[in-house]
């Protein structure tokens, strides 16, 4: 194949994916987002005020670190990290929230909204609400405000307001589900922060974009530091922002596999897990078609994952194309093997990753041994675990 | 002629405006629906909206929410939803059903299948929230061929452009939310509503149904004024939700409240 990768098409499909599936008084505003997004792209004084926030404030480029010693133990593929826990906010989100605040200003807009799970995102949104001096509403699950207390404490003290969603399964897709109801009510004033690549046309396109700066780099770092591209790559896939992130720029080189990994939770067999690519089917959610988890009436389910940044229903449209396709491979990881990956990773680097990127790296210490020593696979390490000490504590019974 | 363009029309010929309650079938319980929409019919209503409950309601406030939430605690689904619209046919040939919901159940069903499904149900009318024209083509094209209307929804944001558009894809009336929010919120303000409608009149002929924000009998008066129908919904299903352990009061309250609006509106 030589034709160069050109998704989604000018009204956001990806194929049978994506798409604009809203109401129609979110049409305008979706529409004006889209014309500021396609200017904004290639002016260069946005990209030169985007390029300096992202080194000076975030603390770009990331490192690709090459866990040496893991791989050894592994005795397989060498293993590069991409560290984007090093991140101002320690996870890839702010790489998005930036771009699309930043967005937002030169839009005229005063007040930023924003949905989260784990809270990653909300702090990111938060962070740059602050900096910018714009008003701030987070929407959060009233699970997940309980499982990530220490999030909810950190937006407030960026003063964002946090809102506790008790409607559905008050989770993330509820969360998404009461922000677009602020969005269609408030459109006038107020700019809707989606925190991955989902949500409807041109939101899935747009923080991909933001985001493909991790893969951007990693393709040059790996170059630089290896002498070669990478055979694979693999991150955790929730939304999917920091696995696109990573595979976009990789996508015309044909030779690199893509790997994203889903959370399957207790285990696929059991229902209770979050891989709508592994184990769902087609449908609209959320402004988009993609892959959901959802019964045969197409009533959206319940979600399970001891990660809440990966504990949603549904996955970016473009995932869903890349599936299709078979140019992206998508496999699962449980909680427990995803608690394995998390100490493997602790005690051999000295790096304690978020539960989410946990499931990269719980595939990665399968995949790696099945690989040639002079293979490399470059795993998205996509936030710290600090966030999660809570969790994990009660989770092996000891009480902090 | 469609039904729910002989309804218009004939409302029209005589003066009057349509009045369309809509409630979420299933809400509170699977077994009230039914009787409840022949009681509206009673009460003197013209076309009634069959909500289809959704896990997900994006473009609902909280009490058409809890609606769908009460109905999936009883397994409602489009199906059922169907088979309840099959079940007043029966008896009623006259009064329009237009199925109101958001189009994933659809999707699950296929489009294809539930155009035949819904043909079989002898169902006049399909508005689905989140299916605007750009992403309706296929559906819209498989509704029409069976006489089913696709309803469009307009906003207050809605362009000139966007209002040919809808008039091009739909037919049978269209949807008019008058305010910038979720179902059941706020106040709406009359004369934003009648600048509004001066611009839709202008690009479309379709009939205006005007709907979000509609309380009593007086803003029913008033809105029904301004266009050729107005929407009643999260009015009624508030009447549900104060009487949930007795429906049966629910349904005289809300027949009293339809009744109220019809007289304002007829007067």
């Amino acid at each position: 194949m030589t034709e160069k990768y050109n998704m989604p098409d000018e009204r956001g499909h990806f194929g049978p994916y994506g798409g604009m599936f809203v109401a129609e008084t979110l049409m305008l505003p979706i529409q004006e987002l889209n014309a500021a997004y396609q200017q904004y792209l290639d002016d260069p004084d946005f990209i030169a005020e985007l390029d300096a926030d992202l080194t000076h404030y975030v603390g770009r480029p990331s490192p690709l670190y090459h866990a040496e010693r893991w791989s050894r133990e592994l005795g397989g593929a060498q293993i590069y990290l991409k560290r984007e826990d090093l991140n101002h906010t320690g996870a890839h989100k702010i790489n998005n929230t930036i771009g699309q605040a930043l967005l937002a200003k030169r839009m005229g807009k005063t007040r930023i909204i924003a949905e989260t799970g784990a809270g990653q995102h909300g702090v990111a949104t938060a962070t740059v609400a602050a900096r910018l001096g714009l008003e701030c509403v987070i929407y959060m699950g009233a699970v997940d405000v309980v499982r990530q207390s220490l999030n909810v404490y950190r937006m407030k003290l960026l003063g964002a307001t946090v809102v506790p969603v008790e409607s559905g399964s008050k989770t993330l897709k509820d969360a998404l589900n009461e922000a677009l109801r602020d969005w269609v009510t408030n459109v006038d004033n107020t700019f809707y922060i989606i925190g991955t690549v989902a949500g409807p046309h041109p939101y899935p396109a747009m923080v991909r974009d933001f985001q493909a700066i991790i893969g951007r780099e990693a393709r040059q770092q790996c170059l630089n530091q290896a002498g070669r591209l990478p055979d694979a790559l693999v991150a955790c896939v929730g939304g999917g922002s920091n696995a696109i992130g990573l595979f976009y720029p990789f996508i015309d080189d044909r030779s690199v596999k893509m790997i994203g990994v889903e959370a399957a939770g207790d285990g696929i067999e059991t229902g209770r897990h979050s891989a709508p690519l592994c184990a769902g089917r087609p449908g609209v959610l959320h402004g988009n078609r993609t892959y959901l988890m959802e019964d045969d009436d197409g009533e959206i389910i319940e979600t399970h994952s001891i990660s809440a940044g990966l504990d949603y229903p549904g996955v970016g449209p473009e995932h869903a194309w890349l599936k299709d396709t078979g140019r992206a491979e998508y496999v699962n990881i449980t909680d427990s093997e995803a608690m394995e990956g998390f100490h493997a990773l602790t005690c051999m680097e000295g790096i304690i990753p978020a539960l989410e990127s946990s499931h990269a790296m719980a595939y990665t210490m399968k995949l790696a041994p099945t690989m040639s020593k002079d293979e490399i696979i470059i795993v998205c390490l996509s936030g710290r675990g600090d966030k999660d000490m809570q969790t994990i504590a009660q989770r092996e019974g000891i009480e902090l | 002629m469609s039904r729910l363009a002989a309804t218009f029309e004939a409302l029209s010929k005589s003066g009057r405006k349509a009045l369309v309650p809509f409630i979420t079938a299933g809400d509170p319980r699977p077994d009230f629906t039914l009787p409840m929409m022949h009681a509206m019919v009673e009460a003197g209503v013209d076309v009634i909206e069959l909500g289809v409950p959704f896990s997900d309601p994006m473009a609902d406030g909280p009490v058409i929410q809890r609606a769908s939430e009460r109905a999936l605690d009883h397994k409602m689904s489009l199906r059922r939803t169907l088979a309840i619209a099959t079940e007043f046919r029966k008896t009623n040939q006259h009064t329009p059903v237009v199925l109101m919901g958001y189009v994933n159940p659809i999707e699950a069903m296929g489009y294809e299948d539930f155009a035949n499904a819904a043909q079989r149900a002898e169902i006049d009318g399909v508005l689905t929230v989140d299916l605007p024209p750009e992403e309706a083509e296929e559906c819209v094209a498989l509704l029409k061929a069976r006489d089913i209307d696709p309803i469009f929804l307009l906003a207050p944001n809605s362009t000139d452009e966007r209002i040919k558009k809808m008039d091009a894809a739909g037919s049978g009336y269209i949807y008019y939310v008058s305010l910038k929010g979720v179902t059941g919120a706020g106040h709406l303000n009359t004369a934003d509503v009648e600048t509004k409608l001066n611009q839709i009149k202008a690009n479309t002929r379709l009939p205006v149904a005007i709907g979000f924000g509609v309380k009593d009998a007086q803003t029913a008066k008033t809105v029904a004024n301004l266009g050729d129908g107005v929407v009643v919904g999260s009015a009624l299903i508030s009447k549900i939700e104060a009487n949930l352990d007795d429906p049966e009061r629910a349904k005289t309250e809300i027949v009293e409240l339809l009744v109220a609006m019809r007289q304002a509106m007829d007067n």
